[in-house]
């Protein structure tokens, strides 16, 4: 294509990041993607897909993407700069501007705001001045980071690396700015249940060593795959329909009708891909099992990959995950280093491999079509559907994407069969779910309980049900908050959406009465505003209303009285709920419908002031 | 071809077909609404290989790009020609079928082994190689060409050699597989058509053809001339020879388009008589006796024109003309008039409805209603119930001898290179080309804005000009066998050594015409514009005022 | 029952919309069922030439057996499908989409049908407050992703902004910018295949840019013209246009509309000129025309200085 790029060029540091990333990605590797779709012409065989990696790495080499970059990534990869540009200004840990080479991300967001996360805030801006403003060293205000157990949460994105802080104090961030070394987080403190013998998912969560092989062998890593290769693919599927496997990433659709129509297919090349882009405010048990069993995610992925006819598999993993990323690289490694990946699994003469991207901030990713876009090196805006990814998804073939505790079940339904999966739960919730228990609870931390265990039952398992326990906010910032008179509720998707709400990603995150609901909610709306994709009327539009309306409501301000008000709010949820292109913008409304029907922010000021502006 | 002036297949078939073979042509800034139905194409799946001796636009969207030489086109056709052959690839079916002239043409490419046309053209074997195979091996394919084909000494030996290729591999005639001659002008087609052609009569009938001429001379009451007339290059030899003595030039402006403009300028400058009617006082209007103002008639009058897909369209009064501007068709008429032969003034409709009744087997059913109706029609068009013909000579395809008609003929043609030869006084080869924005002479394309224009420059390489010490923007001086223009240089990775590139849109800038060779093809009478043999020399301070002299003022600014 | 012409042959299905069976094509949209019905389905970001985006969202229908409703300018007919158009919450969200969009961007440009629309199914930009201050030039575009300052609610957020004049040909008013991506598509794998501009910036920050936002003469831009040629509600428009709607002469009534044939190339694209008071002031091309699909190139497009009695804008 005849490609107009702008005059600035490289410098010798941007030039070698860009050339590592190209030349280190496996181009000719098993079902390597060339993208004839792609606005290069049949004749131009570019590396579209390496744009999000080809950024990252000038991130962490300079600290932000400059012209010359850009035109360099462009140059290299074949993408008009126009494009890649848009694309680099869609991703939160992406700048087009200079900015700090070292910067802290602190969670502000309902799990972190009011346990620590504020007042850190706080503390940072009276260090290092207000956000974003530090030549060399600055913080930022960041949604959930997947730390939730440990508030209040800290990403580190620096050009000397990137980590983790939680629970984070302004000492230890300032000095892991500076460049000392951080311990990462420890997963035994984010699993309480830790090696309890009725345990499945996180049976070995603190048991492994997540680095070791053996280790994981030792624990009866690589029985499911040994099975899965013996029984064949046709049984693997089989094996996963009867179980009546359902997504865990929020969604709840059946594991088995992804993998039957993709197996299926008649298209010689298909993909699996992981979502492991998990970042629902308020969850954070993808994170722990990616930490401390990232073999089980490997071989899981191995399982599913082989099953479906897929000889190559996408993790795409939340940017502000980096442990989690490094111990997927390692295991991953290790595991080609022993056969269990490359041209010839465990001897089977299959073909499967894996590779690894890295998220850059953006929640709308966790949608599966805009994840599948931002793999190609789009911006992550979710696609129409139909077609749906298992007829037209990465690109453009068959795809099957699973969230990763979905695949993670699917080693113990090879191991133990369909019906004894099965047999665990009831209609259509079976098997074991995990839980992010956060807030005010004793105990916080990701739970393992059969489906159809109440809600009561769960909160007893951290310790009891919080004294002065006022709402819970159930399945994320895109679910709904329960009320103390509903803890009976059985965590089934049969039983929660009995009560209008839903399991969602397994949030439970509580409140107590001394919360503030109405900021809460507001920074459920402003988490919704930034982070719409801005592709859609409904959701780019309506989310920028919901915030204005609830900053009315919180401030006493309503325009016409509180019932305008309401119908206001009301009006913009419908159309972001009927309207919206994708699962974001539908639920965007979702917590701060409930919220106000449950009246949490029903006595407010507002209330007293109606009338006075009319 | 074949008997009928026209390309063989509609816009449609490149976006529905496998591969698709520019040559000589950089449709992406030359004719960038059918390089759309390309790009659509491509995105569907076909190859695109370029031919251009310049790295294009165009040539960056190819699978393969084959930078010849300059006026090495048949020698580059004749090669893959023997590769097709090489490789058992020729379409014996369609050949023994439908064409006549085999023996000859394989014999004409015999001589042609990749190494000698490695050697002659300077492209690398191994990419005519694959450009062949891929070409023979489509299930369908589109050959195009432009200026790059027809601007030389030998036009029509180049286009013949092409359309072999096309009868070699059967690739014509059917829905996908076709030659595209893409046409300059917008009526240059219909100029043809109408009998613009020395030698042809509306509806490309042959002058010399007693049957068809006597049609139009009942029609029209009077005697037509059975010879050939002289096309424009053998018009200046005549004035030349001062045979020609008075000229009456409508809608051209030779004074500036004319290769070795400088004497072409004196010859009409010698003129007894020159009239020119023109939307513009141009350079050549500056040289008339009388200048007659006439309409631009695609949005001051009505009419038709026909493009590079035979598509007839009409054109529309959309303004009123300025001052005493009028119709050409009307100037015609009073012209006639006044010499006594009064045909009244009949409308654009009326006029179009003679040409049908004339023009039997390619515009007789091309009403005005049907032309508004169906967005155009395609001839031939033989009459008010005929859908049009989007593909040409589909006959060829056909079992019954009958139906299949006249056998396209094998052209055995020869390389010749450029007249103009490179030597040690003139190494470098200029060639001429056409900005996106820009239009030939910059008459109509010189008035409006356009961010993209630059300052005419003499396009290098830099390894070029390093070598004679010349920096990116230095003004220097060209010069061929003809004359000597100054120019500012610049540093263009379209280039490449020993190939340099000008524009013919800013004489007033660069009179390039100054310098570029009017040998001219015999055939069709086109000139050498694509191939001049020039040496770039340093200019010294003093020559800057001489060149702002030789500025010539242009219609149009 | 009515058929949808597409042109080519194909299997017919059966679709039922507001309880009245309709036989079409397999392949059409639908959108082309409720056009052929004669129904006045609204539609922004739709256009005949460009492939659907469907993110206006504001021509959305039920389908049964979907619980989102559907747009209707994207999603193909199936077998036995059960369409409403006159539903509460068809109208609903129609006029929200419009609505939102009122109080967000300035639709004035929008044209009659947008202002019919909105009248018709009642939507109300107003309530949402009084207008916030606009934004300075180039602001919008300095946004980051991800952050955005809490508003008080007292004014509502628009997309107002200073209009971008940086070439001689045409102007970006963005404060009319409803990110319908007709312009990205029309620049990009739709048409032009330049890729010049594209959406930057995420959510209602984001904005239609070149790379870092340089001006247009900076960037790959060949001056096509395309992007004005889909742009729906007046964000993109020529000079002339522009500057005849400053100085208050712009007279759209007393327009008229020429179909013609260009006067460069031999390709032979129709011409649409449209001339007020004896002068060009626009030129678009027919969408449904086989050559063009209703592109043009930059000499079409805006190449006819040369028959403007009027004085050229700069000398040469």
């Amino acid at each position: 294509m005849d490609l107009t790029l702008l005059a600035d060029a490289p410098t010798t540091a941007e030039r070698a990041a860009v050339d590592a990333v190209v030349g280190s990605a496996p181009g000719t590797g098993p079902g390597s993607p060339t993208d004839p779709a792609d606005g290069t012409g049949a004749a131009d065989e570019g590396r579209r897909d390496l744009l999000l990696p080809a950024f990252h790495a000038v991130m962490d080499a300079v600290g932000w993407i400059s012209r010359g970059a850009l035109s360099y990534v462009c140059e290299t990869l074949h993408v008009p700069p126009a494009e890649a540009y848009g694309v680099a200004t869609f991703y939160a840990l992406f700048s087009v501007t200079p900015r700090a080479p070292r910067i802290a991300h602190v969670c502000d967001d309902v799990g972190c705001a009011a346990f620590g996360g504020e007042d850190l805030c706080a503390a940072m801006e009276e260090r290092l001045g207000p956000e974003g403003s530090g030549e060399e060293v600055t913080w930022t205000r960041s949604p959930c980071l997947g730390l939730c157990e440990r508030a209040p949460a800290v990403f580190l994105q620096t050009t000397h690396g990137h980590g983790q802080i939680a629970p984070a104090d302004a000492d230890a961030v300032t000095h892991a700015l500076d460049g000392e070394d951080v311990a990462g987080p420890d997963p035994v403190v984010s699993t309480p249940q830790a090696g309890s013998p009725d345990l499945e998912l996180l049976s070995r969560v603190g048991v492994v060593d997540p680095g070791d092989l053996d280790s994981y062998r030792a624990a009866g890593g690589y029985a499911g795959l040994r099975r899965a290769l013996a029984v064949g693919p046709a049984r693997v599927v089989d094996e996963i329909t009867v179980a009546s496997l359902t997504g865990r990433g929020g969604a709840a659709f059946p594991t088995g009708t992804k993998w039957s129509a993709v197996a299926g297919s008649p298209d010689p090349v298909k993909y699996l891909v992981c979502n492991a882009d998990e970042s629902e405010p308020g969850t954070f048990k993808d994170r722990v099992l990616m930490e401390a069993d990232p073999f089980a995610l490997v071989e899981a992925m191995t399982v599913a990959g082989i099953a479906v006819g897929a000889r190559l598999g996408y993790l795409y993993v939340r940017g502000e995950y980096p442990a989690a990323e490094a111990a997927l690289l390692r295991a991953i490694s290790e595991a080609r280093r022993h056969g269990y990946l490359g041209d010839d699994v465990m001897g089977s003469g299959r073909v499967f491999d894996l590779e690894v991207r890295r998220g850059a901030g953006a929640y709308i990713c966790g949608e599966e079509t805009a994840l599948m876009n931002s793999l190609e090196g789009r911006r992550g805006e979710p696609r129409a559907k139909p077609p749906f990814p298992t007829v037209s998804g990465l690109f453009g073939k068959p795809t099957v994407i699973n969230n990763v505790e979905t695949l993670v079940n699917v080693l113990r339904i090879v191991e133990q069969g369909g019906p004894a999966f099965a047999s665990v739960g009831s209609g259509r919730s079976t098997g074991t779910k995990l839980f992010c228990l956060s807030g005010v609870v004793a105990r916080p931390g990701v739970y393992e309980v059969p489906m159809g265990t109440t809600l009561r039952e769960l909160l007893e398992l951290a310790g009891g049900v919080p004294v002065g326990l006022k709402a819970i906010l159930l399945g994320g910032a895109a679910g709904s908050f329960v009320t103390p008179d509903q803890l009976d509720v059985p965590l089934t998707l049969e039983g929660t959406r009995e009560i209008g709400a839903t399991l969602g990603s397994g949030v439970v995150l509580c409140f107590d009465e001394s919360t503030d609901f109405a900021a809460v909610l507001r920074r459920i709306a402003g988490f919704f505003r930034d982070e719409s994709c801005g592709q859609c009327v409904p959701c780019r539009v309506g989310t920028v209303r919901q915030e204005e309306a609830l900053a009315r409501i919180e401030r006493g301000r309503e325009i016409g009285g509180r019932t305008v008000e309401l119908q206001l709010l009301d009006d913009v949820d419908r159309v972001m709920t009927d309207a919206s292109i994708c699962g974001l913008g539908q639920t965007a409304a979702s917590a701060v419908r409930s919220a106000l029907s449950l009246g949490l922010i029903g006595s407010g000021g507002g209330a007293r002031r109606n009338g006075d502006h009319p | 071809m074949f008997g009928a002036g026209g390309g063989t297949s509609a816009y449609q078939e490149v976006e529905d077909t496998d591969l698709v073979l520019l040559w000589g042509s950089n449709a992406r800034e030359t004719h960038p609404i059918y390089f759309h139905h390309v790009l659509q194409g491509l995105r569907k799946g076909a190859q695109l290989y370029v031919v251009d001796p310049r790295r294009t636009t165009t040539a960056r969207w190819a699978r393969g790009h084959l930078p010849l030489d300059v006026g090495t086109d048949i020698a580059l056709a004749h090669a893959m020609g023997r590769v097709i052959l090489d490789a058992g690839l020729e379409n014996r079916a369609f050949i023994e079928r439908a064409t006549t002239g085999f023996d000859e043409y394989v014999r004409a490419v015999e001589p042609w082994t990749l190494e000698r046309a490695q050697q002659v053209t300077g492209v690398d074997a191994g990419l005519i190689r694959e450009t062949a195979l891929a070409y023979a091996r489509a299930d369908r394919a589109q050959l195009c060409w432009t200026l790059g084909i027809t601007e030389h000494h030998n036009a029509v030996d180049n286009v013949r050699a092409l359309i072999d290729l096309a009868l070699l591999t059967g690739h014509v005639g059917r829905w996908g597989s076709g030659l595209v001659p893409l046409r300059g002008q917008n009526n240059v087609q219909g100029g043809g058509d109408m009998g613009a052609i020395p030698n042809k009569l509306p509806g490309g009938y042959d002058v010399a053809d007693d049957e068809h001429r006597g049609r139009f001379e009942r029609a029209w009451g009077s005697t037509v001339p059975a010879v050939k007339g002289l096309h424009l290059s053998q018009m200046f030899e005549a004035m030349e020879r001062r045979e020609v003595r008075a000229v009456y030039v409508v809608g051209e402006n030779p004074a500036e388009s004319e290769a070795d403009v400088a004497h072409a300028r004196a010859l009409l400058t010698g003129l007894d008589h020159l009239v020119v009617q023109d939307i513009f006082r141009t350079a050549t209007a500056e040289l008339a006796d009388v200048v007659l103002p006439s309409c631009a008639d695609w949005c001051e009058y009505e009419g038709t024109v026909t493009s590079s897909e035979r598509r007839v369209q009409r054109v529309r009064k959309a303004l009123d003309p300025p001052g005493e501007a009028r119709p050409d068709t009307w100037i015609l008429h009073e012209m006639a008039r006044r010499l006594g032969h009064d045909w009244g003034q009949p409308s654009a409709e009326e006029v179009w409805d003679e040409l049908r009744s004339l023009s039997l087997d390619w515009h007789a059913g091309m009403s005005y209603a049907r032309l508004e109706a169906e967005g155009g029609l395609q001839w031939p068009c033989p009459g008010l119930d005929h859908p049009g013909t989007p593909t040409m000579h589909t006959r060829l395809w056909e079992r019954d001898p009958a139906l299949r008609g006249a056998p396209a003929p094998f052209a055995p043609v020869e390389h010749a290179g450029p007249l103009d030869e490179l030597s040690a006084e003139f190494p470098l080869r200029l060639t001429t080309v056409r900005r996106l924005d820009s239009y030939n002479s910059g008459v109509q394309t010189g008035g409006y804005a356009s961010p993209l224009r630059r300052d005419e420059a003499l396009c290098v390489d830099p390894a070029d000009a390093e070598a004679l010490g010349i920096r990116d923007g230095e003004r220097v001086r060209m010069v061929s066998r003809r004359g000597a223009v100054e120019a500012p240089v610049r540093f263009d990775p379209a280039a490449r050594p020993g190939l340099a590139f000008i524009t013919p849109h800013f004489s007033e800038q660069v009179d390039v015409n100054l310098i570029t060779n009017e040998a001219w093809d015999p055939q069709s009478g086109t000139s050498e514009f694509k191939a001049t043999a020039i040496r770039i020399e340093k200019l010294d301070v003093g020559s800057r005022t001489a060149a702002a002299e030789t500025r010539v003022p242009v219609a149009g600014s | 029952m009515t058929t949808v012409d597409l042109g080519t042959i194909r299997r017919l299905v059966s679709v039922t919309v507001d309880d009245v069976e309709h036989r079409v094509p397999e392949g059409a949209t639908i959108m082309d069922v409720l056009d052929s019905a004669g129904a006045d389905t609204p539609r922004l970001c739709q256009a005949p030439n460009l492939t659907p985006v469907n993110a206006c969202r504001v021509c959305v229908v039920e389908v049964e057996g979907s619980r989102p409703l559907v747009p209707s300018c994207a999603r193909r007919v199936e077998d036995g499908m059960v369409v409403r158009t006159d539903t509460d919450r068809v109208a609903h969200s129609r006029r929200m989409v419009l609505e939102l969009l009122g109080s967000a961007n300035d639709m004035s440009q929008a044209g009659d049908d947008v202002a019919r629309w909105s009248i018709e199914y009642g939507a109300d930009p107003e309530r949402y407050g009084p207008v916030g201050p606009p934004a300075a030039a180039g602001e919008r575009g300095n946004r980051h992703a991800g952050h955005h300052s809490a508003p008080d609610g007292e004014t509502r957020a628009t997309v107002a902004q200073p209009v971008t004049v940086d070439n001689d040909l045409y102007v970006r008013d963005y404060a009319r910018c409803i990110l319908c991506y007709k312009c990205v598509e029309a620049c990009g794998t739709d048409a032009q295949n330049t890729f010049a501009i594209a959406v930057a910036g995420r959510g209602f920050d984001a904005t239609i840019s070149t790379e870092f936002a340089v001006p247009l003469p900076d960037s790959a831009c060949v001056y096509c013209g395309n992007c004005i040629g889909v742009c729906p509600t007046g964000a993109l428009k020529s000079v002339a246009e522009h500057e005849r709607r400053e100085a208050g002469v712009w007279d759209p009534e007393g327009e008229t509309v020429t179909s013609t044939i260009c006067s460069f190339c031999g390709v032979g694209c129709t011409l649409e000129l449209h001339v007020q008071d004896n002068t060009i002031v626009n030129v678009t091309s027919p969408h449904d025309h086989s050559v063009t699909h209703g592109h043009l190139c930059i000499k079409g497009r805006f190449g006819f200085q040369h028959v403007q009695n009027v004085a050229p804008p700069r000398d040469r």
